[in-house]
């Protein structure tokens, strides 16, 4: 009997290795497999038991995990809700996550590579994972006054510090709730994704990032760049600036704003017209300097690159081969041109930090679970836009823009002690398309020639046939610039 | 059975090796991993261990050491591993029953609930009935020929205890499958004895049978087929097998006493034939009880496609395959998973939860375990010099297989889920004393096949033990 025994033990031998193999199959091979089917649900849970690390600004969480105490142990909270959207993001565990949500998710949830020692101590204790911190460059009473600026508008507000790049404010109206979408809720996470995503006004949209206007006036600060540049033009020089000017090559005209000439007999300083905003001048120039020179200047200051902040920003445009009554009016900022108001907010800072553009950022560090600094982000130049020649010529003239031109709400700024500042800026209008409203703009420095914050406002304004960005954008801009001048 | 030279056999026997410091030391090692793990599900649950744990881990390691102590007197000759890994996966049992308690009271406590009472003490108790009850084996049951007596009332008492369940009154229906008895608050489930009675039945009625059963007469396209008259044994099994499937609609106990009849009638008559007829009476039962029963029908569709029964019928099997892929590799470790989503975790999910938090290693570990304790009980068969303890330590090892495959199988969705408990490792009494009352059998045969000569000479009992084996021939 002991050989029938012995073939009985063989034949159990292979049952056994075959639920070796079949327990392989489906821990290994079929694991992710599994994991990602919809019900799912320690996918959910495995989620929240983490303690998610802290986004902070100031070493104040701007969004931070909370123990529920419940079955979904953390909860995603943001103190500040919309107000910190566009830098934030969201994370929910239906949609996903944006912002620094995603782009540090590696650090936040405590994966990164960075946490190499906690990661050999959590595997060694089997204890969950504890995300590290970020640390962002935002001020939070610039991104206080900038919320409050253009809450209920439709717009976007950034602001830089024109020496390292830091971003300072990051702001979107309109907005949305995060912590709605990261709520332990899903059935009201859901309701409330579907209408953000209905809404019209699309406040899911990181405004100051990704969308693209036509940067209109605030473009001639770098058309003035280009003519200084070129060496053939001073700030004093005259150039034409009658009140319509005949586009070359066509028997179409462009007009200004005003309707006059912006000098005695059709002639104008380049510092008048800026201050003026005098759009026949600058088309006039456009021509004079030819698309390629125009480009090329806008390219210096960062446009048709797309910058990660490490959120990805749309790529600012300037258009292909305009013929020359195009390059006219590419030369103002309309037609084809496109910029965010971050790209804006980096032509004010390249011209007030002697011409070198700052690549812009927005993590200043990462801490451990423990808060320890591991990394610390430094300035990087992305290059030089204009000589410092130049640059200091271009803050007199942007000066003379707030001192005697359009921008006359920056006009009377004040440090903390009450001191006087110099203030440079450039405001604009666009007519994007007759179905849309126009966008004011407004783009200001601080102090002048050696400035502490650059700031680019945005807002389109529905219902305003005239749209000035000296009336809409201004005020905002003029809060934003007192918020850092007065810290 | 020779005494042919007795001198040489004295020698060479007396220095065969008891091994209990071994068996003493690997109990030693599953004690000490029961407190790891233990220790680790407070830890990472956050939940207090306090002095309950230890006097929990006291009483389990007293338990365990006084079985120790019990073999080294009474059996010191018996197989050196199936006390510490029967053990050890006893131990393991208890660590991710208490995990599940744990799971469960925290849930309860989220939801402003009364949290039940926990499984992990029921289970501890059972523990300590089954070593009662594997001492009573090895105390009582000296020499394991004296069963071959009660072959018939065995096999009787085997037959009701699995019709039992039928009965009104104390028979109950759980989760669709009626194999549980009530007698006041107290329920087990008489299969897993009725498991031992009729192991026992089959090995006293095989060894008086066996030499007719291996008679080949009949030539059927070239294969030797038996006479018959002979096929009655066969059918009768398949018969109540199939029985069992039907009226109590359990599919595993079902499973699990035909193929280990027809695995005994194998050995017995060492005749392949047998195996062939078992496979094909198999397969027209498993056909026809595909097309005839609902219950069957239902639970190969859920194999086939759990995912399309994922919200009702397959919710369980699902969920437990969620486990797995969540445990992956190394597991998640142990209080770091979630298998309390998964219903009947501590039973016969109970390896659907261990695959989670202890991963492939732990479940290749386990099944490992289980591996030692079947071979070592075949290892034991072929050593013992009776062919009725051959048989029945074959069978009792068998059973084991069988029960393991058949459930670990249904749980990883190798084949159809059937209601089988693991054995040692699941919450519930009836399975858990069951299964140390094999071992128990399992030990004595063993220290009988292993005993010096020597030492069974200077034994009273020696001379009453020669005299069964004559009488069986």
């Amino acid at each position: 009997m002991s050989r029938s025994i012995r073939r009985i033990g063989i034949a159990l031998i292979f049952l056994m290795i075959a639920l070796l193999v079949n327990i392989s199959f489906i821990q290994v091979f079929q694991g992710d497999n599994y994991r990602s089917q919809a019900d799912n649900k320690r996918v959910l849970l495995e989620e929240y038991v983490r303690e998610r690390g802290p986004i902070l600004v100031d070493s104040e969480p701007i969004a931070r995990s909370v123990d529920t105490g419940g079955e979904l142990k953390y909860e995603r909270v943001y103190p500040e809700g919309p107000m910190y959207v566009s830098a934030t993001g969201f994370y929910s565990i239906l949609y996903g996550a944006t912002g620094l949500e995603r782009t540090e998710n590696d650090v936040l949830s405590g994966s990164s590579d960075l946490f190499f020692f906690d990661r050999i101590d959590q595997l060694i204790s089997g204890r969950k994972p504890k995300g590290g911190a970020v640390t962002t460059t935002l001020n939070p009473a610039a991104q206080k006054v900038a919320w409050q600026g253009i809450k209920g508008t439709i717009g976007a507000v950034v602001a830089i510090e024109p020496a390292t790049g830091r971003i300072l404010a990051l702001v979107q109206s309109p907005s949305f709730d995060p912590n709605r979408l990261s709520t332990h809720d899903t059935e009201a996470m859901r309701i409330y994704y579907n209408d953000l995503l209905n809404d019209p006004s699309e406040p899911m949209l990181n405004r100051p990032l990704v969308t693209t206007n036509p940067p209109g006036s605030t473009f001639k600060v770098v058309t003035a760049a280009a003519a200084l540049e070129s060496g053939r033009f001073t700030p004093s020089s005259l150039v034409p600036g009658p009140a319509v000017y005949d586009l070359p090559g066509s028997t179409k005209t462009l007009r200004n704003w005003t309707g006059a000439d912006c000098g005695p007999k059709g002639m104008v300083t380049l510092i008048e017209a800026l201050a003026q905003s005098c759009n026949t001048a600058f088309a006039w120039m456009g021509n004079e300097l030819g698309a390629d020179a125009l480009r090329a200047q806008a390219e210096r200051f960062g446009f048709d690159k797309a910058f990660e902040v490490p959120l990805r920003a749309s790529t600012s445009e300037f258009p292909a081969n305009p013929d020359e009554p195009l390059t006219a009016y590419s030369a103002i900022g309309q037609y084809d041109v496109r910029a965010t108001a971050l790209q804006m907010a980096m032509v004010a800072a390249g011209v007030g930090n002697g011409g070198i553009v700052m690549n812009p950022y927005l993590v200043q560090e990462i801490r451990g679970p423990d808060l320890a600094i591991l990394k610390t982000f430094e300035p990087t130049e992305y290059g030089r836009a204009l000589t410092p020649e130049h640059a200091t010529q271009l803050q007199d003239m942007m000066v003379a823009v707030v001192d005697h031109g359009t921008a006359t709400t920056l006009q009377g700024i004040t440090d903390a002690n009450g001191n006087p500042v110099r203030v440079g800026a450039k405001t604009g209008t666009a007519q994007t398309s007759p179905d849309r409203p126009p966008v004011a703009w407004m783009i200001a420095m601080a102090p002048a020639n050696n400035p502490t914050v650059a700031v680019a406002v945005m807002i389109q304004s529905p219902g305003e046939a005239e749209v000035s960005g000296n009336a809409i954008s201004g005020p905002v801009a003029r809060s934003v610039l007192e918020a850092i001048l007065q810290q | 059975m020779t005494m042919a030279e007795p001198g040489f056999r004295q020698t060479v026997r007396l220095t065969q090796p008891t091994r209990r410091l071994l068996e003493l030391f690997l109990i030693a090692c599953g004690w000490g991993l029961g407190v790891l793990g233990t220790l680790q599900v407070g830890w990472t649950t956050g939940e207090p261990l306090g002095q309950r744990f230890w006097i929990t881990a006291a009483v389990v390691g007293g338990l365990a050491v006084v079985a120790h102590l019990v073999v080294r007197w009474r059996i010191p000759y018996a197989d050196p591993f199936l006390l510490p890994v029967a053990t050890t996966l006893t131990i393991i049992g208890l660590v991710m029953i208490y995990r599940l308690d744990v799971a469960a009271a925290q849930s309860a406590e989220r939801r402003n609930e009364t949290p039940s009472t926990p499984d992990v003490y029921a289970q501890l108790t059972w523990y300590a009935v089954a070593t009662v009850l594997f001492l009573a084996v090895v105390f009582l049951i000296r020499d394991h020929r004296r069963l071959q007596r009660y072959t018939y009332t065995c096999g009787l008492f085997g037959i009701l205890l699995l019709i039992l369940p039928l009965l009104p009154v104390i028979g109950s229906t759980v989760n669709g499958a009626t194999l549980w008895v009530h007698v006041g608050s107290f329920t087990f489930q008489p299969g897993e004895a009725a498991k031992i009675l009729l192991t026992i039945f089959f090995a006293g009625y095989l060894v008086m049978t066996r030499d007719s059963l291996a008679v080949v007469r009949t030539k059927f396209l070239g294969v030797g087929l038996p006479r018959a008259r002979d096929l009655g044994p066969i059918l009768v099994a398949w018969a109540v097998s199939l029985g069992v499937l039907v009226f109590q609609k359990d599919l595993g106990t079902s499973l699990l006493f035909f193929g280990l009849f027809v695995a005994m009638l194998f050995i017995a008559t060492q005749r392949r034939v047998w195996l062939g007829l078992g496979a094909v009476l198999f397969a027209v039962g498993a056909v026809g009880s595909y097309f005839a029963f609902s219950h069957v029908r239902v639970r190969v569709q859920i194999w086939i496609d759990p995912f399309a029964y994922a919200q009702d019928a397959g919710y369980q099997i699902v969920q437990g395959l969620y486990g797995f892929a969540n445990g992956g590799l190394f597991g998640t470790g142990l209080g770091n998973g979630y298998p309390q989503l998964v219903p009947f975790a501590n039973t016969d999910f109970i390896v659907a939860a261990l695959g989670e938090e202890l991963g492939l290693t732990g479940l290749f570990a386990i099944i490992l375990l289980y591996g030692v304790l079947i071979e070592r009980g075949l290892r034991t068969a072929v050593a013992v010099r009776d062919p009725f303890g051959q048989l029945l330590a074959a069978g009792l090892s068998i059973t084991m297989a069988l029960q393991v495959f058949v459930i670990i199988g249904g749980v990883t969705r190798l084949i159809p889920l059937t209601g089988l408990t693991t054995p040692f490792l699941s919450y519930g009494g009836s399975s858990l004393v069951a299964n140390w009352i094999i071992v128990g059998l399992l030990m004595v045969m063993s220290h009988r096949a292993r005993q010096p000569v020597a030492v069974q000479h200077s034994d009273p009992d020696a001379l009453t033990q020669v005299v069964p084996i004559t009488r069986a021939k």
